[in-house]
């Protein structure tokens, strides 16, 4: 545990400066352009009520769904310049992540321009008018000081909204205090989550009372308060930044290691980090990317190197369905990644992390199934899977080969399906069989006789920009072929297990003395 | 009380002056003709609904007429730019209207501010206007005005509407929201500022006493047309109809009442 809180202090300045400046860029971006749009809705009925209604439909969808939204559309856009200008935009990272928060920002900000503005007393606009002022005149100097306090308490609370959702940028590839989360869901390292939580929380509340500090200053007519919350604000976004900026510059021309969302990928990238780093690079990661996130990102120059799996390529990329045989499908991948997407794969990294079926050894043997095709006779077996499996085409292919379609099913947060077999809540569970859980728990690996799940070799992809740097490419290359199946199992397990649990970190160390240079 | 009559010509003059409101379908103000010469006070009265509080605000353009003609030093006011109209015409609203957000001292200074004065000539001049509505600069410049009583706000609006110097002040019912012995005193005042800056003034009221202690002349309105104008003493002796016989014998008849309920 004390391993876990060094590595999430080691982690914080990181997290914590990208997380303000990507909150406070939001925040900013959703005042400039709730405050005027707020401005006219309160000035026109027509324009005003469609316009809430609709930033009230903006809020109601899911932070995740809303911030992965905005990547196929950034995607989309991009190619769209690229076309056009010969200008591709960054579609993962800060860009969909910023224009998401600011979407989310702008509800309580607006309906408070709008309520404030409508709340007006008319006898003191008339007086405004009165007196000679202009529309103009009048916004300025009456309107907008008068709402200025409901206007504040909306901005507080977008500020608290935003600063808790931008947690949800870390699978779009932004880090953020959110990495803490994700990466300890993913590995059960409850110290990370609960850090990363308490993290999120105190710079929400930060930010909440400085601006409150602001508020009462505004409203006492205390200049001398306003400015010190001013500086309050400032000196927060200041220390978060520094270390940011401190160390961004190197970083920002170095090598990006991309990882997927668990542990395997963390542990790998870490690996490879720490061999181009040795061979001079200077290098950062991006973990807890999507699936295909990964793989669009790696094509697009976001990251530079990530590992992928045979199989899910094959499938998601190529939409291929047939099963050409282990070598014959790295090999045609290895054809298709470079002539398609300029992408270099350096080959397999010496073990499978494939999809599997498995169940607890008691139930099975009660059962008498030892296979795939055995289920077939038990209708009523509930089957737990993450959250990718059944809109697969591997699960598509395992069902039609041996008739499971009608099998009730549940999903789980992958390390869960562990906790789910075991309990009998689920009786049998997809899994990978590079986790050393497996072995660990005596699970029973389903036969698949008619070959319908395809091997899942680990590859490493290598982005365009370094398909031909021969010193990134020699920093890497020792690791092909030399990971063994047990090794990558048994470093699974270090990050994976309950007691004695290692930071991925610490475990690509010590697998990193295990291989060779 | 005796006006000067040093300058005789209609400093004000409002021609077949009409106005409905948009959906209300009926006329607010239909066929209103009035001169008002230059330093008269002159009180509009009239029942509540009778159209002399459009009428006022038609006079600065707060409310635009739908026909006829309102002439300022023989300026046509619907010719003129609203705004500039608006700076040049002191105004006083009903509860005062002053801006919650500025002290006593901001909100006297903001017309002279959009004429832009320049800041020295701004406080010098608030500085007089605190003077003569008899509010001492220390105690109340730097105040806002929930900290102000009933009286002293309408002392400041009156300073305000008064800031840049305007030759015609308009009253909209200001004394409506004050307790008695307040109203008198800021009534007196009002009429001692009238005087001596030589200012026209119109002012709207529905409270005849007030009007023949205050009024040069005094226009009677119903259902938005002018019934009848004249000094109290020509209300009083020759009234048009029944109904400013009514209006000019209430507070007789109340006094009288309250005189035999009291010797009783």
């Amino acid at each position: 545990m004390n391993d876990s809180v060094r590595e999430a202090w080691r982690l914080l300045p990181d997290y914590l400066g990208q997380h303000v400046i990507l909150s406070v860029s939001a925040l900013l971006l959703g005042v400039a352009v709730s405050l005027p749009l707020g401005i006219a809705a309160a000035r026109s009925r027509r324009f005003g009520t469609p316009l809430l209604a609709a930033v009230s439909v903006i809020q109601t969808i899911p932070g995740l769904a809303l911030l992965a939204l905005f990547y196929p559309l950034l995607l989309a856009l991009s190619a769209l310049t690229q076309d056009l200008f010969g200008v591709s935009i960054r579609a993962l990272g800060f860009l969909p992540a910023l224009l998401a928060l600011t979407l989310y920002a702008m509800l309580p900000i607006l309906r408070n321009v709008v309520t404030a503005l409508d709340g007006l007393d008319p006898a003191i606009l008339m007086a405004a008018k009165g007196v000679g002022m202009t529309p103009r005149q009048s916004l300025f100097k009456v309107e907008l000081p008068l709402a200025a306090p409901l206007v504040l308490a909306g901005i507080r609370t977008a500020t608290v909204w935003v600063v808790g959702i931008t947690t949800l940028s870390t699978p779009i590839g932004q880090t953020s205090l959110g990495n803490y989360i994700f990466t300890g869901l993913q590995i059960e390292n409850w110290v990370f989550v609960l850090f990363g939580c308490v993290a999120a929380a105190a710079l929400a509340l930060t930010l909440d009372l400085l601006l409150a500090v602001a508020g009462s200053g505004l409203a006492m007519r205390l200049r001398g308060r306003l400015i010190a919350a001013g500086l309050g604000v400032i000196a927060v976004i200041a220390a978060a930044l520094a270390p940011e900026l401190a160390h961004q510059r190197p970083a920002h021309q170095g090598i990006v290691i991309g990882a997927k969302n668990f542990g395997e990928q963390y542990i790998l990238s870490q690996l490879m980090a720490s061999r181009l780093h040795q061979a001079g690079f200077s290098v950062v990661e991006k973990s807890d990317l999507g699936s295909t996130i990964a793989f669009r990102a790696l094509g697009a120059g976001d990251i530079d190197a990530y590992v992928d799996y045979s199989g899910t390529l094959w499938g998601n990329i190529l939409g291929r369905t047939d099963m050409p045989g282990r070598q014959a499908m790295l090999d045609q991948l290895a054809a298709a990644l470079q002539k398609d997407h300029g992408i270099l794969s350096l080959g397999s990294l010496g073990f499978e992390n494939a999809y599997i079926f498995a169940m607890r050894k008691e139930r099975a043997e009660a059962l008498h199934i030892k296979s795939l095709a055995d289920l077939a006779a038990h209708p009523d077996l509930r089957i737990g899977g993450d959250f990718e499996i059944f809109s697969r085409p591997e699960w598509r292919a395992v069902a039609s080969a041996y008739g499971l379609g009608a099998m009730k099913r549940r999903q789980y947060q992958p390390d869960f399906l562990y906790r789910a077999v075991m309990s009998g809540d689920a009786d049998v569970v997809s899994a990978f069989s590079s986790d050393g859980r497996i072995a660990r728990y005596d699970l029973v690996i389903l036969e698949d006789p008619k070959s319908a799940l395809p091997p899942y070799d680990a590859m490493l992809l290598v982005g365009p920009a370094h398909a031909h740097d021969a010193k990134f490419i020699a920093a890497l290359k020792p690791l092909i072929g030399s990971i063994s199946l047990t090794l990558m199992q048994q470093a699974n397990l270090r990050v994976d297990r309950d007691q004695d649990k290692q930071t991925p970190a610490t475990t690509a160390a010590w697998m990193d003395q295990r291989l060779p240079h | 009380m005796a006006h000067s009559k040093k300058a005789p010509g209609p400093l004000i003059e409002i021609l077949e002056l009409s106005k409905a409101y948009a959906g209300s379908g009926t006329q607010a103000v239909s066929d209103f003709n009035l001169s008002v010469p230059e330093g008269e006070f002159l009180v509009l009265i009239g029942p509540s609904g009778s159209g002399k509080t459009t009428t006022l605000n038609m006079v600065n353009r707060l409310v635009e007429p739908d026909g006829g003609e309102i002439r300022i030093q023989g300026r046509n006011v619907l010719e003129s730019d609203p705004v500039m109209l608006r700076r040049s015409i002191g105004y006083v609203f009903q509860e005062a209207g002053l801006f919650p957000h500025m002290t006593v001292a901001e909100n006297i200074a903001v017309t002279p501010n959009l004429l832009g004065w320049d800041q020295p000539r701004i406080r010098t001049r608030v500085h007089q206007l605190l003077d003569m509505v008899q509010l001492e600069e220390g105690a109340f410049a730097n105040r806002l005005p929930l900290e102000l009583s009933g009286g002293q706000r309408q002392r400041v609006a009156l300073a305000r509407a008064l800031a840049a110097r305007p030759p015609v002040l308009l009253l909209d019912e200001p004394f409506g929201a004050l307790d008695p012995v307040t109203r008198e005193s800021v009534a007196a005042d009002v009429r001692r500022i009238h005087q001596r800056l030589g200012l026209t003034t119109l002012m709207v009221t529905h409270d005849m006493t007030e009007a023949l202690l205050m009024a040069d002349r005094i226009a009677v309105m119903r259902d938005g047309r002018l019934i009848q104008v004249g000094t109290p003493r020509e209300l009083a002796s020759s009234p048009a109809d029944e109904f400013v016989t009514q209006l000019i014998e209430n507070p007789r008849r109340r006094a009288h009442a309250l005189a035999e309920m009291l010797n009783a």
